[in-house]
């Protein structure tokens, strides 16, 4: 138990350094929504090796976290709608056991941007905010794969984080 | 934990509603004429409307004080200041065609191009 949560601490960490890494990154399009996710990397980690309940509390902190350091009030409402729409959809799917991380990374991907696109909608009131949504999808699948891919990675390692 | 079937189904459905959507979008908004009007809204409340064809500068402040600055200029509309947190308006690439929009979230701001007619002809053979 106390292991665990020294593990749980740590990926925290993970998670809060890869967004920050990724608020270094000038990764911008034009388009608002498309960016790399690269936090849900620890999510993803923790799913798997731990459980939902972990990775949920997880993903909660980090967002939480990560918003109150690197953005505002209002960037956490958004990125907690996102966070949450993924989550569910890769809880759902992980679940049904016929998808493998790539999978469920690209369905995570895809979900977050949908579900930012809702609270865009409820927030301005506008379908307009559904213009992008195209290119979302895309971009969704193809941040998800990377990030499943390198989750897979990881969490591939031997000898890395056993005896848990 | 190879990538297995259902991953690359998943992906192709995605890709597929994706594509769909984008030609849809296309073939829907796609053609323009000269006269498209730039719509600003706040909540779903219109605050302007002005023709694409305009050169404009217009600062459009909110009851908090909170202002955005947009700019029609060339044919292309353009968010040039805001005073917002993220700043994603103002990054946004400028837009020129129908349904296209620059949305500032926190300022709860959209500015939309809409109403560019449809051509009446289909295609044109030389």
């Amino acid at each position: 138990m106390i292991r665990k949560t020294a593990y749980m601490g740590l990926f925290l960490a993970t998670a809060l350094i890869l967004s920050y890494v990724e608020s270094l990154i000038p990764f911008y399009f034009g388009i608002p929504g498309v960016k790399l996710g690269l936090a849900n990397l620890a999510v993803l980690f923790a799913l798997y090796r731990y459980g939902w309940k972990e990775a949920l509390l997880l993903n909660i902190m980090r967002v939480l976290l990560a918003g109150f350091l690197f953005g505002s009030l209002f960037t956490i409402i958004y990125s907690l709608a996102g966070a949450a729409a993924s989550f569910a959809v890769m809880c759902i799917l992980k679940r049904l056991g016929s998808f493998s991380i790539m999978g469920i990374s690209m369905a995570g991907g895809v979900s977050h941007n949908v579900g930012q696109i809702l609270v865009a909608y409820l927030v301005t009131q506008t379908p307009g905010v559904a213009f992008y949504l195209p290119i979302l999808l895309a971009a969704g699948l193809i941040t998800g794969l990377l990030i499943g891919m390198a989750a897979k990675k990881v969490l591939n390692l031997k000898g890395a984080f056993k005896n848990q | 934990m190879k990538i297995r079937k259902n991953d690359i189904r998943l992906a192709l459905a995605v890709l597929a509603a994706a594509l769909s959507l984008f030609g849809w979008q296309r073939y829907h908004y796609g053609k323009m004429t000269g006269n498209a009007r730039v719509i600003v809204e706040r909540e779903g409340e219109m605050l302007g409307n002005y023709p694409l064809a305009a050169e404009e500068r217009l600062t459009f402040t909110d009851g908090q004080g909170r202002k955005n600055v947009m700019a029609i200029r060339d044919g292309q509309v353009s968010m040039e200041e805001a005073d917002c947190p993220d700043k994603l308006c103002v990054k946004h690439k400028p837009i020129d065609r129908n349904g296209e929009s620059i949305i500032c979230l926190p300022h709860k701001l959209v500015i939309r191009i809409e109403g560019g007619e449809e051509e009446e002809v289909d295609v044109i053979l030389r």
